[in-house]
């Protein structure tokens, strides 16, 4: 018997299970992918918001400015990419002034300090904004991380002070027993005491598991490019523009490991699973962001694709317990600023609610750090030598265009939530996410996967089950 | 921090050859990086025949191409390092390169030639539509993958793009037990080279698709469970009702070479039309001493031309060691116009030149009976009557340098309709 079993990986499970491990709990994180923050929390902006933009009152507004404040030292502890280059909201037609004094106005009740700019300061800063720009709205405290090391060191950490996680666990059921639930998977059961419903786009399936909802959380779809770093500063901030009949928030962004992002867009689809990307609408995604940004050199993406926004019926998180029993704790519909918040979803839902229902008593060896990682991409060249003599195989580079050295690979392969597949150990390592996509190192890396856990290089996966990479043998290898 | 005459980045047939015709120059101080545990590149993995005949006038496979110019290379004695990744090159020619045994390692080189090839457009460039699954791959990471590691992409395959590597891949996935369901491409004419269109998909009975693409990958579970197919019309727009669905567990993408400048891409140096950097007659960069040739400066047909290509910088980079390239006197711009794509070199310093000047181009699409001009101006210097030229076969034109006079500061190379 579980004190608590977190039902989802991504960020807010995560970092719920970080949380709950710095108490004496026995906690148990079940997940249906084959590696944490595999569905929304990695296909996103990346965008750690200010929060000027929820209505003021709402969870949403709440959590988003208390996660924003909670991120610096966050990132710090998990060793994860954060830079606070702040974002502008940028006015490009007349009629669009006033509305950026009113965000002025809401971000002020929200409690974000926010600076109104003149088109001359605007242009002074991002020069490749267009002449067009009428005026912007500057959000100093906002951020950009890396979502995909955000999650995975979170839960890292988790794991480290003795949380369990169990991947390729899909929950097919939950049994309410009156003071325990069986929470029944394909390929398991498992009891606990507590259960938290933090599962993205199926959060509303899994609550409905245990009783009848009135909610929905209906996958949005939104669709993004990357463009590689070229070597030029395309923007400086996270550039946003007004939500107009012309625009609705299509964003272009630096991120944390030097690239552009542009998007996304935002349709409803019916399939939990759809992460299809199509034509008209990258199209329209394109002309969006070029009319803030008109000369952005779209020869350099290097991928398309989209992602889902757990989008609630209620227009706002949903926190809280389910109705016919307290211990049963909802962390659904966590769509944007979802990722912005998710430091605060964990520490609102443990204050408020599992604390209601499980004794906290703090755990005296809770350490927050997660090992040390060694990056020789950013180290200075006499860093870089003291550790490849210390550690020659992070003097092998693997992966050529984000010169990924062999010493970064394996040390995933050591840690507490380690990389199972191609795409977890891009992930974890950025190995295959330049610009020629893996062409070169997947071979390599798939290898690496295949000797670490001794299986056949035609059985490594590249995400899901299934997905299998040059799955047969040449006649003469068999 | 140590000093090198001539440090070459990238040990494949380029790198090779540059290092060679340095050797053989008088050039000793040479250092060749190369990424692989093993020099040559990408030939390594080209284990079809057809290399060779314009270098060795006979027919090789890749392999046995680049053994003869490794055994070379050890033969002379040049300097090489394997497994060894070039990190940086700055503006003052330090390379900086990273292994296993050496740590991370500055050079200050006199001279540098860049001859790191190129890499694939891969699906995340060309931004097909639909699911992401796996079961997905460039020819070359396919290829890759059969003839180093032994291991078969798929069974029953579809290859997108007539590249020539795709073409290549169409026979060999056959060979192997694949069943090669098609080739399409998006223009009305191949990509590849004629004689890869009749010896990998006539011989086998492989169908071409002109004018059609792939209009959405579909596998929703993961893996590649089926494309649609669609033809296209002249602007390249799906024409409804012409879709075609076939079920495939790999699509192999041959769907085009890009230069692998990102050593100097932050350098602040021009780059052409290529995606390669714009250069001299002797393959030099507007940085002094820092040369590039190869597939790194634009994307050749044969390895016979890209060896070729490498000398002509290894000789520049012998000459500037000399202080023999004077970067002075008349200066010609070389520029592409009607019908031609691209031009290399894009600057001829005629009085640094040899006595040949050579023109290397490719024209923008298929002609049929015209002359290719080559002007000094509007003087017309050279006519040469082509019945028929595609772009996926380089043209290659050596001209006295004595045909030139400077009296015009431009070279335009053209295609021109015969009357």
């Amino acid at each position: 018997m579980k004190d608590i079993i977190i039902i989802g990986a991504g960020v807010v499970g995560s970092l719920l299970a970080r949380k709950l491990s710095s108490y004496n709990l026995d906690v148990l994180v079940l997940d249906k992918e084959n590696d944490v923050g595999n569905v929304t929390s990695m296909a996103n902006s990346a965008i750690v918001h200010s929060g000027y933009d929820p209505i003021p009152g709402s969870l949403k507004a709440k959590l988003n400015v208390e996660g924003n404040r909670l991120f610096p030292n966050l990132c710090k502890e998990l060793d994860v990419s954060f830079s606070q280059i702040g974002s502008l909201t940028v006015a490009i037609f007349d009629e669009q002034l006033p509305m950026l004094e009113e965000l002025a106005n809401r971000s002020k009740e929200n409690g974000v300090e926010v600076k109104l700019l003149s088109k001359e300061e605007v242009l002074k800063m991002e020069p490749n904004l267009t002449s067009e720009v009428k005026g912007a709205l500057l959000a100093p405290s906002a951020g950009i991380v890396n979502p995909f090391t955000l999650v995975v060191h979170a839960m890292e950490n988790a794991v480290d002070n003795g949380v369990k996680l169990c991947l390729g666990e899909e929950v097919t059921s939950i049994k309410d027993n009156g003071d325990f639930f069986s929470v029944i998977t394909k390929k398991n059961t498992y009891e606990a005491k507590v259960v938290i419903d933090a599962a993205g786009v199926y959060s509303d399936k899994i609550h409905s598991m245990i009783e009848k909802i009135d909610y929905e959380v209906k996958p949005r779809k939104g669709e993004y490019y990357v463009l590689d770093h070229y070597g030029k500063m395309l923007v400086n901030h996270t550039i946003f523009p007004l939500p107009s009949e012309k625009g609705k928030g299509i964003l272009v962004s630096p991120t944390t490991s030097g690239n552009f992002i542009v998007g996304p867009s935002s349709e409803w689809v019916d399939d939990k699973e759809d992460l299809s990307t199509d034509k008209p609408t990258l199209v329209n995604v394109k002309a969006q962001a070029q009319m803030m940004v008109p000369n952005i050199p779209f020869n350099e993406v290097i991928r398309t694709f989209s992602g889902l926004r757990p989008t609630p019926s209620t227009h706002d998180f949903i926190l809280g317990t389910a109705k016919s029993n307290n211990r049963f704790i909802l962390a659904s519909g966590i769509e944007s600023p979802g990722l912005a918040s998710s430091p605060a979803i964990a520490n609102y839902l443990v204050d408020n609610f599992v604390s209601k229902v499980i004794k906290l008593t703090p755990k005296k060896d809770f350490n927050p750090y997660v090992r040390k990682r060694f990056v020789p991409s950013k180290m200075t060249s006499k860093e870089r030598n003291e550790l490849i003599k210390a550690h020659p195989e992070y003097g092998k580079i693997i992966c050529n265009c984000e010169k990924v050295s062999l010493g970064e690979i394996l040390d995933e392969f050591s840690r507490s939530v380690p990389p199972h597949t191609i795409k977890a150990v891009k992930k974890r390592t950025r190995a295959g996410f330049g610009k020629c996509q893996g062409g070169f190192c997947q071979p390599l890396v798939l290898a690496l996967i295949a000797s670490n856990y001794k299986m056949k290089k035609t059985d490594v996966l590249l995400d899901k089950d299934g997905s299998y990479i040059a799955h047969y043998l040449t006649k003469e290898a068999k | 921090m140590i000093n090198r005459d001539l440090v070459i980045v990238g040990g494949g047939s380029a790198g090779m050859s540059a290092a060679l015709e340095a050797y053989s120059l008088g050039v000793k101080d040479i250092l060749i990086l190369e990424k692989n545990d093993y020099l040559g590149g990408i030939l390594n993995q080209c284990i079809h025949n057809g290399f060779g005949l314009q270098e060795f006038k006979e027919e090789l496979t890749g392999p046995e191409f680049m053994t003869r110019f490794s055994k070379a290379v050890n033969e002379k004695g040049i300097e090489y390092r394997l497994n060894t990744n070039v990190i940086n090159i700055s503006k003052d020619k330090v390379v900086s390169y990273s292994n296993s045994e050496e740590g991370f390692v500055e050079i200050k080189a006199k001279a540098i030639i860049l001859t790191t090839g190129c890499y694939e457009r891969n699906s995340g460039a060309i931004q097909i539509p639909g699911d992401r699954p796996s079961g997905v791959y460039t020819a070359g990471q396919a290829q890759l993958y059969l003839n180093i590691y032994g291991q078969l992409v798929g069974k029953r395959v579809f290859i997108l793009g007539s590249g020539d590597i795709g073409l290549i891949m169409a026979r060999r996935m056959t060979l192997e037990g694949a069943k090669v369901l098609g080739v399409a491409e998006l223009n009305s004419y191949s990509a590849g080279l004629n004689r890869n269109i009749v010896q990998c998909l006539q011989d086998f009975d492989i169908p071409l698709y002109l004018s059609h693409t792939v209009k959405e990958i579909v596998g929703p579970k993961g893996h590649i469970e089926k494309i649609v197919l669609a033809k296209v019309d002249d602007h390249f727009n799906f024409i409804p009702g012409s879709e075609i669905e076939f079920e495939v567990d790999a699509l192999l993408l041959s769907v085009g070479l890009v230069p692998n400048v990102d050593l100097i891409s932050r350098l602040g140096i021009p780059f052409s039309k290529t995606r390669g950097a714009v250069v001299t007659e002797h393959m030099e960069t507007e940085i002094e001493g820092l040369f590039t040739s190869g597939n790194v400066l634009h994307v050749h047909d044969l390895v016979d031309y890209v060896v070729s290509e490498a000398r002509e910088a290894a000789k520049g980079a012998y000459l500037y060691l000399n202080n023999k390239l004077s970067h002075k006197g008349h200066m010609y711009k070389v520029s592409p116009k009607d019908g031609v794509n691209y031009v290399v070199p894009q600057k001829i310093y005629i009085d640094d030149a040899e006595d040949k000047l050579i023109f290397k181009f490719r024209v923008a699409h298929p002609f049929k009976d015209i002359n290719l001009v080559i002007s000094e101006g509007d003087r017309v210097i050279k006519k040469i009557y082509k019945p028929a030229i595609i772009p996926s076969e380089m043209e290659i034109v050596k001209l006295d340098k004595s045909l030139f006079n400077k009296e015009n500061e431009n070279i335009f190379v053209y295609v021109e309709e015969r009357k």
